[in-house]
């Protein structure tokens, strides 16, 4: 309950986002159901409404992400008999808060599959609900309120939990160096130079670990 | 019809990202030194969207505006309370505050 609740401000956000650069009501709530990628989202809006091209914003939802290529491999396991035909819905619905709870299921639990389900349906229809409030509000927000503000702010929730380990933290700083150093740059690439960087110097700094212990 | 394309590609893409496991390579796993990386994407990646958003405005790098210290104050309460609504509705406050005291 507490993770949906942190949810719904950033779907709505999603969704004000969306109207904002352009898109109307419909299409931003679609992307929500065809995309549903809450950060992928925001960052697609956002480049939308800089004016890149459509590689480039696909390129960078996949690097965004990324990391559910992680979670998918971390929870083949718990999903020894599952058919194919009821993995694809269950892939679809893969969030960090579904993929956070199931990791972190009770030791009595003895069907993680369905553990997963009932955590990321909630989710799914949240988010959904979510951005089409936002959506509909976002073409009523005055053009003068700082609301753009909303969507660094939301990422800022995201990132600082995500900070846990010195590599992290310095795949943090180095990326956002980089991105500022580079924000001269078109269509807003200083973003994928960035994260590449602080990946780079992440590894850097994982080698450097392991070496020293 | 740009927005169409890019509803599908980013839709397309995150699915088969989310499948890719589950469905798609089917037991053959990601080799560690791939998995080590993912595991820093989402740190950089939000590092980068975050921090110029905060020092750079209008296009101009601008060290101490208001958005700094707004940012900095919801990373503190996002830290301290894991809250979404928190760190959205203290960081917003303060950057209309500071609106309306004149700093923008």
């Amino acid at each position: 309950m507490p993770l949906i609740a942190g949810v719904l401000p950033f779907s709505m956000v999603a969704g004000i986002a969306a109207v904002q650069v352009g898109f109307t009501p419909l299409e931003s709530v679609m992307f929500s159901v065809i995309g549903y990628a809450g950060s992928a989202q925001l960052i697609a809006a956002q480049l939308f409404g800089a004016g890149s091209p459509v590689a480039l914003i696909v390129l960078s939802s996949l690097v965004v992400n990324l990391r559910f290529a992680m979670y998918s491999a971390s929870l083949l396991p718990l999903f020894g008999g599952v058919p194919t035909r009821a993995r694809w819905p269950l892939a679809y619905l893969m969030t960090d808060q579904a993929f956070a709870l199931t990791m972190g299921r009770p030791d009595t639990e003895t069907d993680p599959a369905r553990y997963y389900a009932g955590a990321a349906v909630p989710m799914w229809l949240t988010w959904q609900a979510g951005t089409a409030v936002g959506a509909l509000l976002g073409a009523r927000i005055p053009p003068e309120w700082p609301l753009d503000f909303a969507v660094p702010l939301s990422f800022i929730a995201l990132l600082v939990p995500v900070l846990r380990t010195r590599p992290q933290l310095l795949a943090a700083a180095v990326s956002g160096v980089a991105a500022v150093a580079a924000h001269d740059l078109p269509f807003r690439l200083n973003l994928i130079l960035g994260a590449a960087c602080g990946v780079a110097a992440g590894l850097w700094a994982q080698r450097a670990g392991r070496r020293a212990a | 019809m740009k927005v169409w394309l890019v509803i599908f590609g980013v839709g397309v893409v995150s699915l088969l990202l989310r499948a890719s496991s589950l469905v798609l390579l089917r037991g053959r796993t990601l080799p560690p030194g791939l998995l080590a990386s993912l595991g820093l994407v989402p740190a950089a990646v939000l590092s980068a969207l975050v921090v110029p958003e905060l020092l750079v405005h209008g296009g101009d790098f601008r060290p101490l505006g208001p958005r700094l210290v707004a940012g900095i104050a919801a990373a503190l309460i996002a830290w301290k309370t894991r809250n979404v609504l928190w760190t959205l509705l203290g960081g917003l406050g303060l950057l209309f505050g500071f609106g309306a005291l004149g700093w923008h």
